[in-house]
């Protein structure tokens, strides 16, 4: 699998932390800053110097805000406010935390005994929650006090025992994926015990999973608090809570609203505080998330616009019938690295024309597949790219959104490389290839007899009638090249489309994407790590090289006689059938990440021809003698 | 001839056909993995294991490794059921089958350091002391062409690469006679490939190791094992010397698989 740069760069960004990245989150940083409003005095009630929040004083009572001693003025019995809400936001919080704890504590228990301890017991545990969530919450915890009695201890252990069904279930799905994890596998053939297991190897990969899940319930549990209180079910008075007071306090809702106001929003503040950091928490503990999100690919699209490159060597210049159907150049692919964007992909300058298989090869992080991409204007969030994509003589990046949409499908199509995540698992075939077909407001250029046909998949009894799951995985493949083909696309961008099929299908499949080639004109640009593969399918090569094409040439040239000391290198690993003996040449290191800085040539780090000029400057893609490009000032020659 | 370090006799797995809740007492149909397989691995010997996905290869692999028991047949440890074995020698079956998973990074635990991980690894199978099992790390990591100072590191602060080199160092620490791999190179590139491959021929002389090498790729398998076996639904339907099953195959399928072999040669 390629994700390229953009997984490379989420790597990075993990090691700089989560704290660090805190710092770009907004909304965390707002969240924490409404809950220190709450909990700082919270905490600090015992020191600070407020009057005793059950002090009645009837002599003073509703006295407004800003009087004598009492900053917020008094309650119906003289109480000063200020006091009473930070020692009843105090109350509140930790009822919810006790109780958001307890449930944690129960629920990870009863998960995890669920997912560990086999079928009996998982069936007897679930069945015990489903019947718990069988009740609405509250209708459970007014159960629960109503037996107990009202109290705030009370209240907290009815909320806990309501939410330990929700704790229980979701621990039971972590530790089941855990289960399965190679990691445990791996423990077991150390001879590790069930016990060491789960705590070395499980509990550290749940604490995030449970850490997230108590965050975003410790609001929801105040909530619930402040609930019960309300209804006189929690805090007894004299002691308060946010919620006994909201229900005092709703009696002189129309002449006094500040007593019931207050506490309202003291809640309202504390909740969606909490709320706010929660939600940064579970995005700063996702590796994969980026600050930057789309806005830097908004941004270089604009920038394209007006920076259109200009022309340069790229390929075949001099068409025998004109513009080629594909035009690239000065392609730049940034990603969003953790302190601004890094280069993943620079200078890529090709053309293909009409007809044409060509391949684009290399390593995984040398980006392929965000060229690929970057060809569709298809790129994901956290990148940008810009330069030049012209398809049939139009700008790409000119176009807006919904004459982008059109391009897509009718001209250009995409094949890719899981199609049982590129179809969607719940619609039939039939059905998706319908859509597909309807999708740009016209009828598409074939029926759906004759995609089904095209593919090879006519034989396939009720064929349209299946779900995607009832298919095999070459089936599936076969599909979602007909979804590409619908709309008979001059060009088919592929990424990887074989990969993960069985090498009997992959070879079927080669050999259709071929025929559909060659019988109707169409363009190829097939993504793939496997040399040997595209030599079978392509008629050129692309090698890309840390985001630069390093070779460009015909594939029986490229087999034969490699230029690039990097693609000599890349068919000298490559294992051959029938020849065990051949020593595989062996490139030692490993490819520079996206945004590395590399003096002169990228390849030279690993290169074993290298010549001290050679890590002075980066060398351009020139044209050698025989149509070839390379990107190398000692190129190897027949012979060499 | 050597006795086999581990022989496989009519071994089946079989998935599902449990009693169910409802209807009560009706048993669910079951489907076959693995169909009474027959395999030695003798001491020292490279058997390489292909075929497609679905055919088994991994069920095998893991029941040969203890990690699934099997519902039919024996696995026996140099000649003895691992069943019956008595604590010494489970430990010695423990220490002496270790495995290599497809990918590292899911091998390797994500939320601890990977000298714990080795470390724990050493403690479960031998009793050496902390000082012991400090040099074995450097011993190995050295040999496995590990670098220590990437011990500190989480392993998805390793390149796959590098990850899979300490995944192998993990599985050479207790000394064992026999390692499968699974996969071991597919997630890699070929240049990494060439280098793991390189280094798992490398331990095998210096070790006197055997190998059950798992892939779905014959160029591969063809250059580290001498023994083939091919799995087709559940059974091997072809086993015998490199030379024979690949050179002058008999199966039908087998010959399908090797004629599907992208070839550079064209």
């Amino acid at each position: 699998m390629s994700t390229d740069g953009s997984s490379a760069a989420g790597g990075s960004g993990r090691l700089a932390g989560p704290l660090g990245r805190l710092r770009r989150h907004p909304g965390a940083l707002a969240g924490l800053g409404l809950l220190a409003l709450v909990l700082v005095p919270a905490v600090a009630a015992p020191v600070l110097a407020l009057p005793d929040p059950a002090l009645t004083a009837p002599a003073q009572r509703m006295l407004p805000p800003l009087s004598a001693g009492h900053v917020l003025g008094t309650d119906h019995l003289g109480r000063d406010l200020l006091s009473r809400l930070v020692w009843g936001a105090r109350a509140s919080i930790a009822v919810g935390a006790l109780a958001t704890l307890i449930a944690a504590l129960a629920g990870a228990v009863l998960g995890l005994a669920a997912a560990w301890l086999g079928r009996l017991v998982d069936g007897l545990v679930m069945r015990g929650v489903d019947v718990l969530m069988a009740f609405p919450y509250l209708l459970l915890a007014l159960a629960i006090v109503a037996a107990l009695g009202p109290g705030l201890a009370n209240a907290m252990l009815a909320i806990a025992v309501a939410n330990v069904p929700f704790f229980a279930r979701a621990v039971r799905g972590a530790a089941l994926d855990i289960r399965h994890q190679d990691y445990i596998a791996a423990a077991r053939l150390a001879g590790h015990g069930e016990p060491a297991i789960l705590a070395r190897e499980v509990l550290p990969n749940l604490a995030p999973t449970l850490l997230l899940l108590m965050t975003t319930t410790l609001g929801w549990m105040v909530l619930e608090t402040a609930g019960l209180s309300f209804l006189g079910l929690g805090a007894q008075p004299p002691a308060a809570d946010l919620g006994s007071m909201l229900g005092e306090g709703r009696e002189f809702l129309t002449t006094y609203p500040r007593v019931a106001v207050l506490p309202g929003l003291v809640i309202l503040v504390l909740v969606v505080g909490i709320n706010l950091v929660g939600d940064g928490l579970r995005d700063l503990l996702d590796p994969r998330w980026s600050p930057a999100g789309s806005s830097a690919q908004r941004q270089g699209a604009k920038a394209d616009a007006r920076r259109v490159a200009v022309g340069g060597d790229a390929g075949d210049a001099e068409q025998p019938d004109g513009l080629p159907l594909l035009s690239v150049r000065g392609l730049d692919v940034d990603v969003t690295g953790p302190a601004g964007p890094l280069s993943a992909v620079a200078g890529v300058d090709v053309d293909l024309r009409r007809g044409e298989r060509v391949a684009l090869v290399g390593e995984s992080g040398c980006g392929k597949t965000l060229t690929a991409l970057a060809l569709l204007r298809l790129l994901p969030a956290g990148t940008a790219q810009r330069g030049s994509v012209r398809h049939d003589g139009t700008e790409l990046m000119a176009l807006d959104d919904t004459a982008l949409r059109h391009l897509r499908g009718r001209r250009l199509a995409y094949v890719p490389q899981e199609p049982l995540t590129a179809l969607d698992p719940l619609f039939r075939v039939g059905f998706q290839i319908g859509e597909t077909r309807r999708a740009h407001g016209t009828e598409s250029a074939y029926a759906t007899a004759a995609l089904v046909r095209m593919v090879g998949l006519s034989a396939v009894p009720d064929l349209l009638r299946r779900f995607p799951h009832e298919l095999s995985g070459g089936q599936r493949q076969r599909v979602a090249i007909a979804l590409a083909l619908a709309h008979g696309p001059d060009l088919l961008i592929a990424d990887e489309a074989t990969t993960a099929l069985d090498v009997t299908v992959q070879r079927e499949i080669l050999a259709l994407l071929r025929r559909l080639c060659d019988e109707q004109g169409r363009a190829l640009l097939f993504v793939s790590h496997d040399l040997a593969l595209v030599a079978a399918l392509c008629e050129r090569v692309l090698v890309m090289y840390a985001g630069r094409i390093v070779e460009d040439a015909a594939a029986s040239d490229l087999l034969r006689q490699p230029a690039h000391p990097y693609t000599a290198a890349l068919l000298g690993a490559t294992p051959e059938l029938g020849q065990p003996q051949k020593t595989l040449s062996v490139l030692a290191g490993e490819p520079p990440a996206p945004g590395a800085r590399v003096s002169g040539c990228r390849f030279a780090p690993r290169c074993p021809r290298v010549q001290p000029v050679c890590r002075s400057a980066e060398p351009e893609l020139v044209r050698t003698g025989d149509g070839r490009r390379v990107r190398c000032r000692f190129p190897l020659e027949d012979g060499a | 001839m050597s006795a086999p370090v581990l022989r496989l006799a009519g071994v089946a797995k079989r998935y599902g056909g449990a009693r169910c809740w409802w209807p009560l007492g009706q048993r669910a149909a079951a489907t076959t993995a693995l169909a009474a397989v027959d395999l030695d691995i003798r001491p020292g010997d490279a058997v390489g294991l292909v075929g497609e996905s679905g055919s088994g290869k991994t069920t095998l692999a893991r029941i040969a490794a203890g990690l699934l028991s099997a519902s039919d047949g024996s696995v026996q440890w140099y000649g003895r059921d691992v069943r019956g074995l008595d604590a010494a020698d489970r430990a010695a079956y423990r220490r002496g089958v270790q495995y290599v998973f497809q990918n590292p990074q899911t091998a390797l635990n994500p939320r601890r350091r990977l000298a714990a991980i080795l470390d724990d690894t050493l403690r479960g199978l031998t009793s050496l002391d902390p000082a012991q099992r400090r040099e074995r790390i450097r011993r190995v990591a050295a040999q496995t062409g590990v670098d220590t100072a990437l011990l500190g590191r989480f392993a998805h602060q390793l390149s796959g690469g590098q990850a899979q080199r300490v995944a192998i160092a993990r599985a050479l620490l207790g000394e064992p006679r026999l390692v499968i791999l699974d996969e071991p190179v597919s997630a890699l590139d070929v240049s990494l490939q060439a280098q793991i491959l390189e280094l798992l021929g490398e331990l095998r002389a210096r070790h006197g190791l055997a190998y059950l090498f798992i892939s779905h790729d014959l160029a591969v398998v063809e250059r580290l094992c001498e023994h083939i076996c091919v799995m087709h639904q559940g059974r091997i339907v072809e086993a015998g010397a490199r030379e024979v099953v690949l050179g002058e195959p008999r199966e039908g399928y087998t010959r399908r698989l090797l004629d599907a072999v992208p070839r550079m040669q064209t």
